[in-house]
């Protein structure tokens, strides 16, 4: 979830009332909101830098907020203001006009065809007559950047420009060109580059150095020049110094570059809405009719929506209700989106509970309803249950049993964190053998086991790889108790109703297996098939997981005896 | 009386006399403790030459001593700083022959040996408890803790010894001779012979617990024995745009081998592909281009309602629709770094039912219900938000323990875009709720 911070005070002068921390944390719970944190910049720097950096910093609170990841207006102090008041009812839901300027000349920003190789799209709005105040300016800015980390994809996206109108003069032009021929003076630098220096001036920005890619190989970078060729900006990277905004600002240019023209609408809307307490844009009504499902009066229904900043009336023979999106709310996109509106605004927790009338016989997963009837009975036979990891190394199902990762069949992860998760265990014996190392200190002798799935390659399935739900016993001690775990195997065959003949059950045979004391490895036959292996470990494989008892195992598929 | 005194074996056989085994007819025994101060062998010797202060300065004559012969002398250091600290003596860097000793006045009071001589007296309360500290610190006191027990003749006192029988014999039974015996008390406090046990594991104890709960409320469990998943499942047929942060590399384990999927319903596929771009069913879509390479990813999959969005959409290809619930409890993946309160692997619990005509208040009071199974019977919901759910929910419960509003889980009613292209009719709701077992 997105996290706004937001200057205590100001928040309750714009709302018009002071809230306690409790009040707040109440409001934000009805309304949907998080209050995650009451902190100050000075508590900030000195948790993540010490006490010594954090002295003289601000001591102002800060109210840390997450808001849904889809709602894009209440990314800042003005958006989250208005949402609340209209909640409230202390506010009218504001309605976004769209002004001519005062000269009747409307600005034009024109897009080349160039740009469709490297960036196509661009949408741009004016705020006129702006007034910024510190606090204004500063909320400006960093909505810019909540923008720009989450709807926008890191600048990928969709990058917005801001620049002062006053210093350039129209029409725009949205164009790309080869890096050599775009040459300017980047925001707060002295002096003119070209594109590539800027590229390279900005490889060691700790901010920049993450967008340059966005652009970097590409033959042709986006630029936008005004009427006499004054560099506004370089999306995704960097705007131009001269059209910089400051406090005085008092018209500002909004342009937003985008790969996905859509992102780029709501961004442009997002911004211009909040910040047009200051100025006002048009907006497109959309109108949805709404048949009311809960047992609500469709007046009550269009008071409830209006709450949430849906303005909405009856219409038709009273059963209908219109309703106007504006253009700040881009996540209503079904009616189902303002029926969740609607109930909010009502309060979740006055809705009645109710029980479906739904009846069904409920029926168990045969293989899991099988897997809780073994793991009881392996649990009297005095064995310890352990539940392991599914995700290893590749070490752990190949080298240290002695075979090669290409005959293992594995899955391989692309993107592990660590090691630890490169495949999908092919075997449950490196997990519990793990197990046992972590609990060299318990009295012997340890005997764990446990019936989980492990993963296969298999070409006939939709993925190409499918689970296999296996059982593993090992017996550890100062001898290798074979017998115990045979013992173990006859018991579960029993359970199952297999018994120990050749035509009609099981069979034991002498096998050979890299993982097992020569020797002292045999396979189980049953159901026409090999079901898998039990035996004495061998000493290698119990020096690579770091043992050192006589061990033996079992492992065998328990799905062909469902 | 100090018995022990007076029969020196008998002290012997007290201290060996194991406390609980005693039997309380014959004699009971009552334990008390005191604390008394003594001198150490260090203190003994100071009372008897003196501290070692005292007998430096002793040792100094009129015309002083060189440090180096003092410092020879036995108790020539530890004195000597002793000494100079309590203003004894005085020392001369510069003298002739070296550095050199002095008295500092004309006579002495060795106090610490009075001190020392009190308590070898027995008055060592009579000192306060400072000194006391101060002499303890220098070793020179200890405290001594002294057990003594109060014997006296209990209920079935007698000056003979007899032997008491441990347990009964099949021989006494068979004789009788358990009529005449006396047997030695049980001690019930002691703890017995823990039976040779297996166990099973704790948290997959609480995942029968909650299986049980969903089949008494009618749930059929689905089969989520498939780790592996393609995005398309698990993400796009949810409705959760390709852009989606989720989707990154950091949130989501991609597989390298197999890389994608190779087979999908394609007319459905097609009904996904449509609702994303261009909307569709009453929506207006996400508007954007939807790649079939992305949706084709293979994954560990990060939520059981990848297995839910199959089972739905089977239950859509179905002649009549029917109703149903269906619930899961397995395995899911984060690629997260592991700390205290992050797993790469834990598991995820879920609970789905499709009807027609079915609202949020009826989510509310399937959850109810539900936790209340649980034992958690006080819950508040909260306005959240989930890509494939709308309305969605959050569930708290009150913890007594924490004093606190805790989150016990999520929940919402799956969204249209989701539903309507699997083929199930208009008027089906399907409501939904999760949490994850580890919790």
């Amino acid at each position: 979830m997105p996290t706004v911070s937001v200057k205590q005070e100001l928040l309750f002068q714009a709302l018009g009332r002071r809230y306690t921390d409790e009040e707040f944390d109440e409001l934000c719970f009805e309304f949907g909101l998080e209050l995650d944190e009451i902190t100050s910049e000075k508590d900030i720097i000195s948790k993540e830098q010490g006490d010594g950096k954090a002295e003289g910093a601000s001591d102002i609170i800060l109210y840390k907020i997450d808001v849904p990841a889809n709602r894009y207006d209440l990314l800042c102090l003005e958006g989250l203001v208005r949402g609340l008041q209209v909640f409230k009812e202390r506010i009218k839901a504001p309605r976004y006009k769209r002004i001519m300027p005062a000269n009747g000349d409307v600005q034009r920003l024109i897009i080349t065809e160039e740009t469709a190789q490297v960036r196509p799209h661009a949408v741009a709005a004016v705020l006129r007559n702006i007034t910024f105040s510190k606090d204004r300016y500063d909320s400006f800015i960093d909505l810019q950047e909540k923008l720009h980390q989450n709807i926008c994809r890191k600048r990928a996206l969709v990058a917005i420009g801001t620049h002062d109108l006053d210093t350039i003069s129209g029409p725009f032009t949205y164009t790309a060109r080869p890096p050599s021929e775009i040459r300017f003076k980047p925001l707060n630098q002295s002096k003119e580059y070209t594109a590539s220096e800027i590229l390279d001036l900005y490889r060691t920005d700790s901010q920049l150095k993450h967008y340059l890619h966005i652009i970097e190989n590409k033959p042709l970078y986006p630029v936008i020049y005004d009427s006499n060729g004054v560099v506004l900006s370089m999306p995704p990277i960097i705007n131009g110094d001269h059209t910089k905004i400051s406090i005085n600002t008092r018209n500002v240019f909004v342009e937003c570059t985008a790969t996905d023209i859509t992102k780029a609408k709501i961004v442009l809307d997002i911004l211009v809405t909040m910040f047009s307490e200051y100025c006002e844009k048009q907006f497109i009504p959309q109108i949805l009719t709404l048949m009311s499902c809960f047992s609500e009066t469709p007046s009550s229904l269009a008071k409830l929506l209006t709450r949430m900043c849906l303005k909405s009336h009856v219409t038709g023979n009273g059963n209908n209700i219109e309703i106007e999106i504006p253009p700040t709310r881009a996540d209503i996109i079904h009616a189902c989106d303002i029926i969740e509106d609607a109930a909010i605004a009502y309060g979740y927790n006055n809705i009645q509970m109710t029980i479906p009338k739904t009846y069904t016989i409920a029926n168990q997963f045969p293989l899991n309803k099988l897997t809780e009837l073994l793991r009881q009975d392996l649990a009297a036979a005095g064995f310890t249950e352990a539940l392991t990891f599914a995700l290893c190394s590749q070490e752990d199902i190949a080298d240290k049993l002695g075979v090669d990762i290409c005959s293992t069949k594995a899955v391989h992860i692309a993107n592990p964190k660590t090691a630890e998760f490169q495949v999908a265990r092919t075997s449950l014996l490196p997990g519990l053998l793990k197990t046992i190392a972590a609990n060299k200190k318990m009295p012997l002798p340890l005997k764990l086991f446990e019936i989980s799935d492990i993963v296969v390659k298999d070409s006939t399935k939709d993925v190409g790889a499918r689970n296999q739900r296996n059982l593993c016993a090992i017996y550890y001690n100062k001898n290798p108790g074979f017998e115990f775990i045979h013992g173990l195997l006859d018991r579960v065959m029993q359970l199952l109703s297999v018994p120990p003949s050749k035509e009609s059950g099981y069979l034991i045979k002498a096998a050979e297996d890299s993982a097992f004391f020569p020797g002292r490895c045999a396979e189980i036959l049953a159901k026409g098939q090999s079901i898998g292996k039990l035996g004495v470990l061998h000493p290698d494989v119990i020096t690579k997981f770091e043992l050192t008892m006589p061990c033996s195992a079992l492992e065998i598929k328990i799905e062909p005896f469902l | 009386q100090d018995v022990a005194q007076k029969y020196p074996e008998g002290r012997l056989l007290m201290l060996n006399y194991d406390p609980p085994v005693r039997s309380p007819q014959v004699i009971e025994a009552e334990q008390r403790s005191s604390k008394r101060w003594e001198l150490t062998p260090e203190g003994q010797e100071i009372v008897q030459e003196g501290s070692h202060e005292a007998r430096v300065f002793d040792s100094i004559p009129a015309e002083g001593l060189p440090q180096s012969e003092l410092m020879k002398l036995p108790s020539g250091k530890v004195g000597f700083s002793k000494a100079m600290s309590n203003k004894w003596v005085r020392l001369d860097k510069n003298a002739d022959g070296g550095p050199r000793i002095f008295r500092a006045v004309e006579s002495v009071r060795d106090s610490v040996r009075e001190k020392l001589q009190l308590v070898q007296q027995g008055e060592a309360e009579s000192l306060e408890e400072k000194d006391r500290n101060e002499l303890k610190k220098r070793k020179l006191l200890m405290e001594v803790v002294i057990k003594t027990y109060w014997i006296r003749k209990g209920s079935a006192f007698s000056t003979t010894v007899t032997k008491q029988e441990t347990d009964l014999t099949p021989e006494m039974i068979a004789s009788g001779s358990w009529r005449d015996l006396k047997f030695k008390a049980y001690n019930f406090a002691a703890l017995g012979i823990m039976p040779e046990s297996g166990h099973l594991h704790p948290l997959l104890k609480v995942r029968t617990q909650f299986r049980q709960i969903f089949l008494e409320m009618g749930f059929t469990e689905m089969p989520t024995n498939n780790f592996i998943e393609s995005s398309f499942w698990n993400f796009d047929a949810l409705f959760q745009p390709q852009q989606h942060p989720a989707r990154d590399q950091h949130d989501t384990f991609f597989l390298q081998d197999p890389a994608e999927a190779t087979d999908f319903p394609m007319d459905y596929l097609k009904r996904v592909k449509k609702i994303h771009s261009q909307g569709g069913y009453g929506s207006q879509g996400y508007k954007y281009d939807w790649k079939l390479a992305e949706a084709r990813k293979n994954i560990l999959r990060t939520h059981t309602t990848a297995v839910s969005a199959r089972m739905l959409y089977r239950l859509a290809q179905q002649e009549k629709f029917a109703p149903a619930k269906y619930f899961s409890i397995d395995r899911v993946f984060r690629n997260e770094t592991l700390d205290a309160t992050h797993l790469a692997e834990f598991h995820q619990i879920e609970g789905v039912v499709a009807d027609y005509g079915l609202t949020l208040g009826d989510l509310m009071g399937t959850l109810r219900e539900f936790f209340t199974k649980l034992g958690i019977s006080q819950l508040r919901f909260k306005p959240a938000y989930n890509p494939y759910t709308e309305p969605s929910m959050e569930v708290f419960s009150y913890h007594q323990g924490l004093q606190k509003w805790v989150e016990v889980g999520n929940s919402g009613v799956f969204r249209p875009e989701m539903l309507l292209p699997m083929g199930l009719p208009e008027g089906v709701s399907v409501i939904a709720w999760g949490l994850s077992l580890e919790r």
